[in-house]
């Protein structure tokens, strides 16, 4: 957004309602605020930074892992956070954590973006591949199970990948960058779904603190049409987001606040004490989270690794409560489980 | 009308991957001038080769693309009204990809 001062005619003239002084530039779907670029840079960043204030995301002196796809919303929160922490002295020392999951030709790109941002934000890169750290690459999956199911695998392995990268980098705690959009997104399906469990930790700013790397996401409240025109360039597609999503910005279109508003009904969801919950446990395989005895990625690489590939996919209860029940699921469950690229599991 | 339309986010694969077109809108018999609604629909005959629907829904574009006129959010100047003219720069990028 530069070079525009001879060509501002199309907003009438209006005023920054911020400075009073510059043409605005954009208008703020979370206020309806109309405000120019300038200020815009200074009320996105100084948001994010009260959000991290009010919600004590960060300690000083903590290690914190950034998970970098290379998309745009890792790659604004790691120069936002970079510039935060400098700013405002979190005394934080910032990491980018990518995962490699070995498709060919699907990372090349964002590694590259990835590896241009360590450069440009000086902060250490590390990169976890599904093969260092499960022996399979997605590739090699695909090759096994064939494009049906590749997203369950896809999906469990990243969730841990990352996981098990910020272990590698000794972090205190893993930041994403997922935005206002995907939660208020995750809250319609989980209510879809009827995932209560999921529901209530959803649209927690930090999940995990029981856990040994705790997440948490900096980008909560903040909208993605202001992601997308913060560095206001142009990024590589990635997969196509469902529903929910397209109903998201329908939503928006009409009532701007919507965003937020879904995300303050899902805050407020109170479930029944009496509602049992699966109980979070420890996997005893691998000794990741789990609510059942095996982790969602130890059944499924169960399965890759005794050529029985359609172990564990479909609304699982996995090894642990029978596979022949969990079969007749798999077709029934096979729609939801198809769009897991485009769904996000917090 | 001399143009530049730009296709970021994605939906430059709707245009044969080119993101930047350096275009030239004529004017239909009896129009005076040109507004994105007209823009709009010349692009979805003339640019866009393939799923317009990711590009376009009704006569408007797809809620989640974020339109630009020469760098200003179109809905400060209108969005559909908004009035182009000669050199103008209209920029769609899709936020509906991942992050």
């Amino acid at each position: 957004m530069d070079d525009t001062e001879a060509k501002t005619n199309k907003a009438g003239g209006r005023q920054c309602s911020i400075c009073n002084q510059r043409r605005a530039a954009l208008k703020r779907p979370k206020t309806l605020q109309q405000i120019c670029k300038e200020c815009f840079y200074a009320v996105f960043e100084e948001e994010i930074h009260q959000v991290i204030v009010d919600n004590h995301l960060f300690k000083p002196g903590e290690r914190i892992a950034i998970g970098a796809s290379g998309g745009k919303d890792s790659t604004v929160l790691a120069y936002v956070l970079s510039e935060l922490n400098r700013r405002h002295n979190y005394g934080l020392n910032l990491f980018l954590l990518s995962v490699d999951e070995g498709i060919t030709g699907y990372r090349d790109d964002s590694l590259e973006t990835v590896k241009r941002n360590e450069v440009q934000y000086g902060l250490p890169l590390k990169v976890v591949s599904y093969k260092d750290l499960y022996g399979w690459t997605m590739d090699e999956i695909v090759k096994m199970i064939g494009l049906k199911n590749n997203c369950t695998f896809c999906g469990v392995f990243r969730r841990q990948a990352l996981d098990r990268g910020a272990a590698l980098l000794k972090t205190d705690k893993l930041a994403t960058g997922h935005n206002a959009d995907d939660i208020a997104e995750t809250i319609l399906l989980n209510i879809l779904r009827g995932d209560i469990a999921r529901l209530s930790r959803c649209t927690s700013i930090t999940t995990g603190e029981d856990g040994p790397i705790p997440r948490c996401k900096p980008f909560k409240y903040t909208y993605e049409k202001e992601i997308v025109i913060y560095p206001c360039s142009i990024y590589s597609p990635n997969a196509y987001r469902g529903f929910a999503r397209e109903f998201i910005k329908d939503l928006e279109r009409i009532r701007p606040r919507a965003i937020l508003d879904i995300i303050k009904s899902g805050e407020n969801f109170r479930i029944s004490t009496s509602t049992k919950m699966p109980e979070q446990g420890t996997c005893e395989r691998c000794g990741y989270i789990s609510s059942q005895k095996w982790c969602k990625a130890c059944v499924l690489l169960e399965g890759l690794n005794r050529g029985l590939p359609k172990l564990g996919i479909g609304r699982t209860r996995g090894l642990n409560n029978g596979q022949n029940k969990d079969m007749d699921q798999t077709n029934g469950m096979k729609n939801i489980h198809s769009k897991e690229c485009g769904t996000l599991d917090f | 009308m001399q143009l530049t339309l730009e296709f970021g986010g994605g939906l430059e694969l709707l245009c044969q991957s080119v993101k930047i077109h350096n275009v030239d809108v004529v004017l239909q018999a009896g129009e005076t001038k040109l507004t994105m609604r007209v823009l709009l629909s010349w692009i979805r005959t003339n640019v866009i080769k393939e799923r317009p629907e990711m590009f376009m829904k009704g006569d408007s574009v797809r809620p989640g693309v974020l339109v630009l006129v020469n760098d200003c959010d179109w809905e400060l100047s209108g969005q559909l009204d908004t009035t182009l003219e000669e050199k103008d720069v209209v920029v769609f990028i899709s936020t509906l990809h991942g992050g």
